[in-house]
């Protein structure tokens, strides 16, 4: 009996559109996020994020509208984020029916924000989002970047993970600006530092091409969760292909018969 | 005859609603007393903290007819925070009181493991449970949460993590499981559909 190890995809959109990029740059269209949603049901994900990559105030409506068409097609746990800034803004994405939310670049400007959410719907609810780069001029070698990885904040990752944590949030949604898109694989020595230096659970994003990646960032680097996107998107690498490959590895994951 | 699902303010009731509504079952929301005339069943989805749970219930006047629901024997399903207020309290809200169903005072999961409790896990059926009929042993179910009932052998299923809690308690009608039925893919509606069964 053990905690399985998730497999979560996400998708990017731009509040209504899955869209995909490399190192957040250069978007291109990967479908409807509902009809999306259906099949990653049926595939066995986990988990499913949906996040608002535009996050601009006056789409606020249309990205809602994702999460409640979204979230009707799952028997699965959702996560929806981007753009949230208040704990009145988290309300409408839960009610919306997420179950959990993301913060990011909120949290970094309003630490405080954490602790609001978290007293306001448990820290369960409550994910921090950190996109880092590799940055030997920062304390622990990786620096956090805010705004849709546009601006540096000059924050150590690692730092930061724990200032989140005690702050309030319930898990870290982990993402290597340098790996994302790239698919040469997770960045394991950013997601051990932060794993071993924080008491809640831990998703690595951001380089996911093969099974064999999934197996390294679970056994190497002790994450509880590994996300992607564009691999499953397009079909590359289906979920139960990586998800029998770690079972044979002796990794815990859900397989429904 | 619909199943109401009970609205106190926090939590989010939609996920519950669709998952018996996929099974075919009609469901209303339950935010008055007066919405549990008739009900063919209660189901509290908890999600959040025990006491905003006791104050919103008291608040809306539900707490009182629930107690008087479960007592005439009315079905109850509980979900995760749903599970916890069939005991008698919770360390998570000292002074709030449970519908004391069950004997004990829930409690934090130990320190040492990652907590919240967040993902996929297994149980460890104790007794032929009714909720978990057909159900592999080896099936996942999600769980989310940082307080649990502690294991007392006499509930249906158990699981680990720190320590031994309540997984699936059952008492006549009244059923609780600690994971999320609605969020656990074709287990979790099989455990809804067992409930239901448990209906007619």
């Amino acid at each position: 009996m053990t905690l399985a190890r998730r497999i979560i995809p996400c998708m990017d959109t731009d509040g209504k559109r899955v869209v995909k990029g490399v190192e957040f740059r250069g978007l291109r269209d990967a479908g409807d996020p509902a009809e999306l949603a259906a099949r990653y049901n049926h595939e066995g994900a986990d988990e499913l994020v949906v996040l608002d990559i535009a996050a601009s105030r006056d789409h606020r409506p249309t990205f809602l509208e994702t999460i409640r068409r979204v979230a009707a097609q799952l028997a699965l746990p959702l996560t929806a984020g981007g753009g949230i800034r208040s704990v009145a803004d988290a309300r409408a994405v839960l009610r919306a029916g997420a179950d959990k939310l993301t913060i990011n670049t909120a949290a970094v400007h309003r630490p405080e924000l954490l602790t609001e959410m978290a007293a306001e719907f448990g820290s369960q609810a409550v994910v921090l989002a950190i996109d880092a780069r590799a940055r030997p001029s920062v304390a622990g070698g990786w620096e956090v970047y805010v705004r849709g990885g546009h601006d540096a904040a000059g924050l150590d990752a690692v730092a930061w993970a724990q200032q989140g944590v005690a702050a309030g949030a319930g898990e870290i949604l982990l993402t290597s600006i340098d790996r994302d898109g790239t698919r040469s694989g997770f960045d394991c020595a950013l997601t051990r530092a932060v794993a071993a230096a924080v008491c809640v659970p831990v998703i690595a994003s951001g380089g996911a091409d093969t099974p064999a990646h999934f197996l390294e960032v679970f056994l190497t680097a002790a994450a509880d969760a590994a996300l992607a996107a564009g691999i499953f998107h397009d079909g590359s690498c289906s979920i139960q292909t990586v998800k029998r490959y770690l079972k044979e590895q002796g990794v815990p994951v859900r397989i429904e018969e | 005859m619909s199943i109401a699902i009970l609205e106190y303010g926090a939590g989010n009731p939609a996920s519950v609603e669709r998952a018996f509504e996929r099974l075919g079952a009609a469901t209303r929301r339950a935010a008055t007393p007066q919405d549990l005339e008739g009900a063919r069943a209660i189901v509290l989805p908890g999600v959040g903290h025990f006491g905003a749970l006791a104050r919103g219930l008291a608040a809306s006047g539900l707490d009182a007819a629930v107690r008087a629901a479960l007592a005439q024997q009315v079905p109850f399903l509980g979900i995760c925070l749903g599970l916890q207020a069939l005991y008698e309290s919770s360390l998570e809200a000292p002074g709030e009181r449970g519908f004391g169903i069950f004997r004990g005072t829930v409690v934090p999961l130990p320190a040492g493991v990652k907590l919240p409790h967040m993902g996929w896990n297994q149980l460890r059926p104790l007794r032929g449970s009714r909720l978990l009929l057909g159900l592999s042993p080896e099936a996942y179910f999600y769980f989310a949460h940082s307080y649990a009932a502690n294991a007392s052998g006499s509930e249906a299923a158990a699981c680990v993590y720190g320590a031994e809690f309540a997984a699936v308690v059952e008492l006549g009608s009244i059923f609780g499981v600690q994971f999320h039925p609605e969020k656990s893919g074709a287990a979790g509606a099989q455990v809804l559909r067992n409930f239901l069964e448990c209906l007619s």
